[in-house]
């Protein structure tokens, strides 16, 4: 196969390394005569980063002065307990079937979890996309189908989309339990964070596929850090390391963007116009692990309120506590890895996750789980070592 | 949900609501087009395309070698099976065991 040997490139992959590593040696040393000895601290705000990341063993390939922090990026990782309790009761009425995308099946609640609703006997199917939830809505209308709708950017036109289609055909018995979350606002929590001290980011590819170049110009201007839009091939991460290292190397802060044959600097102006159409910005949302965070969340505009499955039926709202021991915040913001929480590999493993960072494939903790020795990370958490892993196999 | 899967649009099915049927390694559905067509084209112009599609709805151009590549990494990240099912079955019954 042409394309797999291509894709896998070794030599490419060599040189990439090697630069990085030339970079780093040389933006350690500057920093050095500065006094500075502090590891560079990258993230990757994307969950689909973070797996293939871990999925090609990247950072055993890099230097140790570079942490990578795993960020929130993770839609169904930062969904707080008390929406899955509300969308477990939701989905608890018997008039209700509850759609929703296979990954938020898991995500524990403060009772349960879908899953285990479902198996109590609520009425929920997992859907691929929220067209098929209104396909069910058509073929059952003497039932209400509610999507559970989730996602960054990404997915939000395709919400969007689907609500517009509703109201054009007439359809009555289908909404929304809306979740959607922004990329911008949630970036700059993480960047007004006094605990954290970032010194670069790789943003995501899909969701400036929608948004564009544009949105990510504060980071730059006002936070004066270097980011460049990624990819999701191990070539495109190690060649945006790169770029952000000669970022930092010469002292420029920029928007670059690496996934060029994806991303358009303007984004997708359809998918921008469907958002802008349908929902509107919420003064606050609550993030798992990273608490309330200004404008972070959108909501149904009130033209499409009979689409929102808030106000078409009671919802709780409350804020729900993490359980005891449970640090996915800490995990959220890199202060941990996540092999040092209390709970990893313990109590908490896929087939029953405290958190949700071990339900999501593109959840840092579940990527460790899974692509790691995890009794050697169990047995290093006892000793109290910290620093870079190295028990990968 | 985030990663999406690239298939090639091989026919309009319902040019109302901008759906094509899109071929995705062997395996056909429909999905929303809306978002990777321009005004003053016609849907069919598209045929023949290849697109990134999202949850159902096709989000991005691509070049056919960039959509093999993309093929290439989704399965060998293990997602392109499940991805792949779900997409045809559309709406799954019971939970896949892990
Ligand atoms: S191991 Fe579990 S409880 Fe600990 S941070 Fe990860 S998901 Fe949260």
């Amino acid at each position: 196969m042409k394309y797999v040997d291509e894709f896998r490139d070794p030599d490419t992959a060599r040189k990439l390394v090697q630069q990085i590593q030339r970079l780093t040696n040389s933006i350690m040393a500057q920093r050095a005569e500065a006094g500075n000895t502090r590891p560079l601290q990258l993230m990757e705000f994307c969950g689909g980063h973070t797996h293939t990341i871990f999925r090609y063993g990247i950072e055993q390939l890099l230097p140790n002065a570079i942490e990578l922090v795993h960020g929130p990026g993770c839609p169904v990782c930062v969904l707080p307990r008390g929406r899955v309790d509300d969308a477990v009761a939701l989905a608890s009425r018997p008039e209700v079937i509850f759609t929703t995308f296979g990954d938020a099946m898991r995500v524990p609640g403060s009772k349960k979890s879908l899953l285990q609703a479902k198996a109590d006997g609520a009425d929920i199917r997992m859907v691929y996309s929220p067209l098929d939830a209104l396909k069910l809505a058509k073929e059952n209308p003497e039932r209400e189908v509610i999507f559970f709708a989730l996602g960054f950017e990404t997915t939000m036109p395709s919400t969007a989309l689907t609500l517009l289609q509703a109201e054009r055909q007439g359809i009555t018995n289908f909404s929304l339990f809306c979740n959607h979350i922004t990329t911008v606002p949630t970036i700059e929590a993480i960047l007004g964070d006094p605990d954290m001290i970032l010194d670069g980011f790789l943003a995501p590819g899909h969701v400036s596929m929608v948004i564009g170049e544009a949105p990510f110009q504060f980071v730059a201007e006002e936070f004066h850090k270097p980011l460049v839009i990624t990819g999701f091939e191990p070539l495109d991460i190690l060649q945006s390391l790169t770029m952000v290292l000669m970022q930092i190397h010469d002292g420029r802060t920029e928007v670059e963007n690496q996934y060029k044959r994806v991303v358009q600097k303007q984004g997708n102006s359809p998918g921008q116009q469907a958002i802008k159409t349908v929902f509107e910005i919420r003064d606050f949302f609550e993030l798992r692990g990273l608490g309330s965070v200004d404008h972070s969340g959108v909501r149904i505009r009130d033209a499409y309120a009979r689409f929102d499955a808030e106000r078409k039926f009671p919802v709780a709202g409350l804020t729900v506590t993490d359980p005891a021991g449970c640090q996915c915040g800490e995990v959220l913001k890199g202060l941990i890895r996540p092999w040092q929480c209390r709970q990893f590999g313990e109590q908490c493993i896929p087939q029953t996750p405290m958190g949700a960072l071990m339900v999501s494939s593109e959840g840092a903790c579940a990527a460790y789980y899974q692509y790691s020795d995890v009794q050697a990370l169990k047995i290093k958490r006892h000793e109290g070592s910290g620093g870079k892993e190295r028990a990968f196999t | 949900m985030c990663l999406g899967i690239p298939g090639q649009i091989v026919s309009i099915s319902d040019e109302v609501n901008h759906m094509a049927m899109v071929d995705v390694s062997g395996v056909q559905r429909e999905v929303n087009i809306m978002c990777v067509v321009e005004a003053d084209k016609a849907p069919e112009d598209y045929i023949g395309e290849w697109v990134l599609v999202h949850v159902g709805f096709a989000m991005s151009h691509l070049d056919e070698e960039e959509a093999q590549r993309t093929l290439a990494l989704l399965a060998e990240l293990g997602e392109f099976q499940e991805e792949l099912d779900q997409m045809q079955q559309g709406v799954t019954a019971e939970e896949q065991p892990l």
